[in-house]
């Protein structure tokens, strides 16, 4: 899903010849059996029986338990915090990503290539360092944090730094989703728009937009999805209050710190449905963007 | 071209671009937004870590604890990665080379990871093999550490860097169909020779590039990690986990001379990846240009 860890090497989905679809027509290529074998076997080790861990323990609770751990005053305002600065961040990167993306596709500039190349520091950048450096840059002495000071502006330590981690996470997401669509519009399209006399914003937002609307929000969906989840970055710069500045991946450590395995595993369980949920959209928006593109072609 | 025409066509160019101001206005506006998230971080744990001048930067690297933790981030990031590139290129081979049923699901659950928080990634290695765990208490009796120790850290990375290899390639294998596999394997090789003189040229920029990729994030996971490792100093603590212990000790220039060098990882990797998508990009170009081959029948008049 973080899919699209940039599409940089464009993929285009031929369709496979059916090597063994039809009833009696032999499998040329050899290796079929071992190779899904061991991609079954490393899966279900890896990924799968580990997960299932975590849908029994929670079995081992009764429902009241279950809904006790997950909807205490404490765990409710982490959701609040985790959904709200996800969401908060996702679009500012919608916007963001955009712009950026629209600057790196249609401009020339000194630069542009390191431009390019430095879009993806966040995937690169572990997120640790991600979290102390922000920190360092919004605390009250920091370079950016000394002008916010005086006028009252405090960023690090408050729900505000956990936006602003978040951004930096998110920002290669829409980038990376947008580029490649803006990338391969057709030009015809606006040029026949503007001969037809509509104005560059009347060409932009019902010509190219739409055309762009589909990567857009996948961009956006999975910013949101790698926000919710992220722990790295946040715990540093969150200040990590109770019920102020606390995040839900937090909550989890918390638990497990208390050996609270239950409450934390019911904790878990919740953050997991909700990414599956967010894998589903992502899936449903790629398979729109696929079909719009493939319609256009 | 009659003037008419010609105006038509300038005002259609026109149409398509913005007015300059506008231009510099958009393009001031995303490199604002670039140097101050990702120029200007940066730049902080530069200047954080040579606050003290170079000496003290030096000196906060040559610590025992610090070469601990380099040493475990070099040992996960060498068993995390092959596992996951022997587990991505199989993977990819079954899947874009092969139509069976379940395919688009199985494709899903490889990337099932990518949608798993860290922390959640690190509990379920704990709920599995934790001393509370299904087989904790059978790891115990047969004096096995796995959580608290190098072999759940090793585990958890593996976790979280699960798809890069095999989503990079699998829709690269998928473009490229199975045509020239199945020449050589007609030809007679065998399905090793097919795979190392056929497949592997033509996949070596995309498995090059999810390797680096997973690479830099095994290197740099840190929720997971947190979760299983217990933080022993000198032991269980990675790079990133002991940026955060000597942070967390008010140690800011060990912290960050620390996180500098995973910094400079991470630079390593984007010119890395950089080059790589450059290159693709001149070979694509290359194939692009050449004369189209002749078609082997005559078109229907």
């Amino acid at each position: 899903m973080s899919g699209a860890i940039s599409p940089a090497l464009p993929s285009v989905a031929a369709p496979v010849p059916r090597a063994g679809g039809a009833r009696g027509a032999k499998r040329v290529l050899p290796g079929f059996g071992l190779t899904l074998g061991y991609t079954l076997l490393y899966l279900s080790l890896i990924v799968l029986i580990p997960l299932s861990a975590l849908v029994f323990k929670t079995f081992t609770l009764s429902w009241e338990q279950f809904w006790a751990a997950v909807s205490s005053p404490r765990v409710m305002a982490s959701y609040r915090l985790t959904f709200g600065a996800s969401f908060l961040a996702a679009v500012v990167n919608l916007f963001a990503g955009l712009l950026v993306a629209w600057v790196l596709v249609r401009y020339k500039f000194p630069g542009k290539k390191i431009v390019d190349a430095l879009v993806d520091l966040p995937f690169a950048l572990p997120t640790a360092v991600a979290g102390i450096s922000l920190t360092a840059l919004l605390a009250g002495n920091g370079w950016i944090g000394q002008f916010l000071e005086p006028y009252g502006i405090k960023v690090a330590f408050t729900p505000a730094g956990v936006v602003i981690a978040l951004i930096f996470i998110g920002l290669p997401f829409v980038v990376r989703t947008v580029q490649p669509v803006l990338e391969d519009a057709e030009k015809e399209l606006e040029e026949a728009a503007t001969c037809l006399g509509a104005t560059r914003w009347q060409t932009f937002s019902r010509v190219i937009l739409p055309s762009i609307m589909p990567a857009l929000l996948t961009g956006f969906a999975m910013a949101f999805a790698r926000a919710i989840g992220e722990y790295g970055s946040v715990i540093f710069i969150a200040g990590n209050m109770p019920m102020v500045s606390e995040i839900t991946p937090l909550i989890i450590i918390g638990k497990l710190e208390q050996y609270d395995y239950a409450g934390a595993t019911a904790v878990a369980l919740v953050m997991l449905v909700i990414s599956f949920a967010l894998l589903l959209v992502i899936n449903g928006l790629q398979g729109w963007q696929r079909r719009r593109s493939g319609g256009m072609s | 071209m009659s003037g008419a025409a010609t105006k038509v066509v300038r005002r259609a160019k026109a149409g398509t671009t913005e007015s300059a101001w506008v231009r510099r206005l958009l393009i001031g506006g995303a490199l604002a937004f670039m140097f101050l998230f990702l120029v200007l971080p940066l730049a902080a744990v530069a200047t954080e870590a040579l606050r003290k001048g170079l000496e003290a930067y030096v000196e906060a690297l040559k610590e025992p604890d610090a070469w601990a933790a380099i040493r475990l981030t070099l040992i996960t990031a060498a068993i995390a990665v092959p596992l996951n590139l022997v587990f991505g290129v199989a993977a990819a081979w079954a899947i874009a080379k092969f139509e069976f049923r379940g395919k688009a699901f199985l494709t899903t659950l490889v990337d099932l990871p990518f949608a798993v928080s860290p922390v959640v990634a690190g509990l379920i290695y704990v709920l599995v093999f934790g001393a509370q765990g299904w087989i904790g208490p059978w790891l115990a009796a047969h004096d096995i550490k796995i959580i608290f120790a190098v072999p759940g850290i090793v585990l958890a990375t593996v976790f979280v860097t699960f798809p890069f290899i095999a989503r990079e390639l699998i829709p690269l294998m998928q473009a490229q169909g199975t045509e020239e596999e199945q020449a050589a394997i007609v030809l007679g090789a065998s399905g090793w020779q097919t795979f190392w003189h056929v497949t592997l040229p033509n996949i070596k920029w995309g498995l090059l590039y999810g390797v680096i990729l997973c690479n830099a994030r095994a290197m740099g996971e840190f929720g997971a990690v947190s979760v299983v490792s217990g933080h022993i100093r000198g032991q269980t603590n990675t790079m990133p986990l002991h940026v955060e212990v000597l942070y967390n000790e008010y140690q800011s220039v060990a912290a960050f001379a620390v996180a500098s060098l995973l910094a400079i990882l991470a630079l390593v990797t984007l010119v890395i990846k950089s080059v790589i998508e450059w290159r693709h990009e001149r070979e694509m170009k290359a194939i692009a240009e050449l004369p189209p081959e002749r078609p082997l029948s005559a078109a229907p008049v």
